[in-house]
Order: C-alpha cells, then structure tokens, then sequence
C-alpha cells in the first residue's frame, strides 16, 4: 500500500525554542507503508524487518516521531490515551474534588480515571512489547499542564472531559481504516466504544434529559459519527496547550 | 462522511455488486455502466489488490460474502432499533417527558442507519423482517416503561458489540469501515445514556448485565468479562506494575468486548 505522506506536525511548543522548530519542518515524500509495521511480525526472523524500519517511532533530529504504520498508529493513540489519563488523574486528586462535584459525577470521574489509566498502561505494554527486537522506541512519558482549566469548578472540568472524549472518539474512529493488523482493530474497537460510553455520561451530567449525550454537531444526518485522521485530530488537540512535550507525526495521515 | 461518496468507493471496488454472483450478464452490463470509469476496477478480483503487500494475508481472510453478511447482520439489528423506538414514541403515555428528547434522539438516529445501510446494501438489502417485541407475550415494552429500558439497553449494548466483532470483516474498504465504527459510538452513547436512565453505570462490568435485568439477556453480556486483549491481562500487569489499584469492575468496563455475528443473530431472532 502506498501512502502519500505530506503531513508535517508538531505539537507542544513551549519547550521548543525557534531553532529546534525548525527541526520539526521536515517534509516528507512517499513513503511505503506496510509489511515493516506488521509489529507483531517485527522480529528479525522474516522478511517483514525489509520494511522501512524508518517508520517506526523514535527520535528523529531530537525530536520523538509517533512513526508510520500500525506503530504510528497505536503510539498515537497511546498519545491520547496519556493526555486523558493525566487529566483525571489530576481531577480525582484535586483537593476540591469531593467539594466540587456531587456523588454521581464523582463516580462518573473516578471511573474513567481508572479506564483512561488502564488504556494507558495498556498501550504502553503493548507498544512496548510489540516494538522489542525492533530499533523503534516506545514513546516516552508526555508532560502536561492545562491552563485554562479550573480543577475546582464543575464547569470548567466536565467541558474539558467532554471535550476529551469526544475527541478520542472521533480519533479512533478516524485511525481504524489505517490499522492493517486485524488483532489491534478489534483492540481499538475495544476502548473506542468505551470512550463513547465516556462520552455520553460526560454529556448527560452537562445536559441531562437532552439529546447532549449524542449530539447533532456530531452525529450527521445518516446518523454517524465525526471521524478524523491524526492530521486533523494532532493541531485540534495542540491547540488546547495542554501536551507540553514536543514530538511530531510526518508518518500518520 | 459522504454517503454517495461512499456507494461510490464501495461499488467502485466491487464489493457489492460482484457478489451478485447469480446476475445476469443483462445485469452486469447494468452495473459497468452505473459504476462507468470504475468498471476496470470492478472487473478486478477483490483479493488482487491485496496481493502486493503482507496485509494481503489478513485481507484475503475476508471475503466479499463475509462484507455483505456484516452489513445485512448490521441492517437487522438496525431495523429492529429503528422499529423499536419508533413503535415507543407512538405509544401514548410511554415515555416520561423527562426522557422523550433522548428517546427521540436514539430514534432518528436509529432510522437513519437503516436507510444508510439500505443504501449502501443497495439489491442485497433484506427486507424488514415482522418483530414481535413481546417475545410472544414475555415482555409489554410499549406499556411497561421498565421493560422498555431494559429491551432497549440489551438492544444497544447488543448493537456496540456487534459491529465491533463485524470491524474486521469490513477492514478491506476503508470507507465502510470508518462508516461501521462511526455508526459502533453512536450505539455506544446510546447504550451509556439508556444503561444510566436505567441506574446502572454506562459501561459494562464485567459479564454482568445489571440490575433488573432478567435473566434471558445474558447472552448479551457473556463474555464481557475478558481481561485479556492482545495477549496482555490487563488486570495481571496492572497488579504487578506500582499502578495505583481499581477495582476489580475497572478491568472490564474499560474495554468492551466484540460479539460474534452467530450470536447477535440469535439474539436478534429472538424478536422476528
């Protein structure tokens, strides 16, 4: 399969001064995507390490690519899966967490600190795993912070959760068409439909008794979802200046 | 996603209509000029395209037969939501108006999978099927709002899996596939807003299917109790990892679990 890649990204660029900017301006041509990314086949017993081991992710020019491939692909979302689970994490820690929401929304956040958590560790033993006896690198832990978001108002937290999950959800459903090894498509339908459940409570307790929880700016009029590839998805996500470490993705769509 | 311009892709591959195996060459000769600059790629076998790369080895699992099969087993499960809710909000003094806006919501998007489906199944789609929502007298959904909601999460949640556990099947054409997965949340939001009108929580913990829920829904939760995904249990690494403990529920509500297409249906031909 043949991919054209054009896409240059970068993403948190608080850390990076002008000079190294410019590193991440780096374009990229065709690009074959496929046999090397087979990352359950990436040992070096079969042809499948003739791949582009290029692609898989690593730092490049000082800067951590999430690669191309099934690997780019799964390290993307396991991206992702670090900003949402950080995020709850700081919920359910803050001081003002039993003050600022009622019984229900405690349950709702502590929930999903614990499904974002476990989708986190889970992409990191995986990916890990998946990548050993290859030359890739797992991605390294991102650092986060989020101006903006008042840990102690209930506003302020439920919209930045809804906003999290609805584009998580949008994500996945945006990555699977790229996903070549059937196992990992099966794996991301696994936690895309949970991020969706996600999604929906998030909603309701914003909007209870209302359409919120599926709502018409996301669900079009043949009744699907909002679906967008990691070129669409990685500024979107940039632009809420929460991921405060650099990395790029020349190798996604 | 554009709905012609997924027909398009979907009838340029091949997929559907070449499965009409029995048409005639009348037929054929009808498709190639529908399909026009596509007819080349049409004439095309299916697998051959794959041939060039390793992901031709899971590709060629699939057959254009199995393509179609996910997508009819979709069209049923839809045309029984679609019927379902339809007959509920027609049914006067159902639904609590406290409820009526998600209940409508769930509708139309319900009735709108059924003609995208139809659409795109074009002359595969089968016809709706007679539903007997009262499983021959054993539930009253349309008088008893108690045992709509339950019909109505073990439908939804019923649903999620299904296409899920259909994914694979349709990974060979990108655009029904994104399609299929962006109809899967849909029915995920749906099945957390019913399970939550219901007081349950809105995901799935472990096989269970929840309070008030009668016995003759399990099969609809059997199986949700894996922890294993990929070859990793989750719930043995987390344990040995100094990750901070869940509960034990955790492991299993954050990742729900593919149905097989058998087993949908079977759930399904409960109600026709």
């Amino acid at each position: 399969m043949k991919k054209t890649k054009v896409t240059v990204t970068e993403l948190g660029t608080q850390k990076a001064g002008l000079a190294s900017r410019r590193s991440f301006l780096r374009v990229t041509g065709l690009t074959l995507a496929g046999t090397g990314l087979l990352l359950a086949g990436c040992n070096n017993d079969d042809d499948s390490s003739s791949g582009p081991s290029g692609e898989l992710p690593g730092v490049r020019n000082g800067v951590f690519d999430l690669g191309g491939g099934d690997a780019g692909i799964l390290t993307y979302a396991y991206a992702l899966e670090q900003l949402e689970a950080d995020f709850y994490t700081r919920v359910v820690n803050s001081n003002s967490f039993g003050t600022t929401f009622n019984a229900e929304e405690r349950q709702v956040l502590s929930d999903l600190y614990a499904h974002e958590v476990l989708h986190r560790e889970f992409f990191k033993v995986a990916i890990g795993a998946a990548l050993e006896g290859t030359n890739g690198e797992l991605l390294p832990n991102l650092e986060f912070n989020y101006p903006g978001v008042n840990f102690g108002n209930r506003d302020s937290v439920l919209g930045t959760a809804k906003a999290l999950e609805d584009t998580g959800v949008k994500a996945y459903n945006g990555a699977g068409r790229y996903i070549e090894n059937p196992e990992y498509l099966v794996i991301a339908g696994k936690i895309v439909s949970v991020e969706a459940r996600h999604a929906s409570a998030i909603a309701s307790l914003i909007s209870p008794g209302t359409a919120a929880f599926a709502p018409n700016d996301l669900i079009d009029s043949n009744g699907l979802e909002k679906a967008e590839k990691p070129s669409v998805i990685i500024p979107q996500v940039a632009a809420l200046n929460f991921i405060q470490t650099a990395f790029t993705a020349a190798y996604l769509d | 996603m554009n709905i012609l311009k997924l027909i398009e892709s979907f009838t340029n591959e091949g997929v559907v209509q070449s499965l009409s195996v029995k048409s005639s060459r009348r037929d054929s000769f009808t498709q190639f000029g529908k399909v026009g600059t596509g007819a080349a790629l049409a004439a095309i076998p299916f697998i051959s395209l794959f041939t060039t790369n390793k992901a031709s080895a899971a590709a060629a699992m699939f057959s254009p037969e199995t393509e179609v099969a996910a997508l009819k087993l979709a069209l049923t499960l839809e045309y029984l939501e679609k019927e379902f809710y339809l007959t509920a909000l027609n049914s006067t003094g159902l639904i609590p108006s406290a409820d009526q806006a998600i209940i409508a919501q769930i509708s139309q998007h319900e009735t709108a999978h059924v003609a995208f489906l139809q659409t795109a199944l074009a002359a595969n789609a089968q016809a709706k099927p007679e539903f007997d929502f009262t499983v021959g007298g054993a539930f009253d959904p349309f008088n008893n709002y108690d045992e709509f909601l339950i019909l109505a999460q073990a439908f939804e949640d019923t649903g999620v899996r299904a296409y899920k556990g259909q994914a694979g099947n349709l990974k060979s054409n990108g655009d029904l596939l994104t399609a299929a997965l962006q109809i899967h949340s849909v029915e995920a939001r749906h099945a957390s807003q019913i399970r939550r009108l219901r007081g349950l929580k809105g995901w799935i913990v472990g096989n269970q299917r929840g309070a008030g829920m009668p016995e003759a829904t399990q099969a609809v939760y059997n199986g949700e109790e894996n922890t294993i995904h990929g070859g990793v249990n989750i719930s043995t690494f987390m344990a040995s990892s100094g990750n901070p403990a869940f509960g034990a529920g955790s492991y299993t509500e954050a990742f729900d679990e593919p149905m097989d297409r058998p087993t949908a249906e079977a759930i399904a031909g409960l109600f026709y």
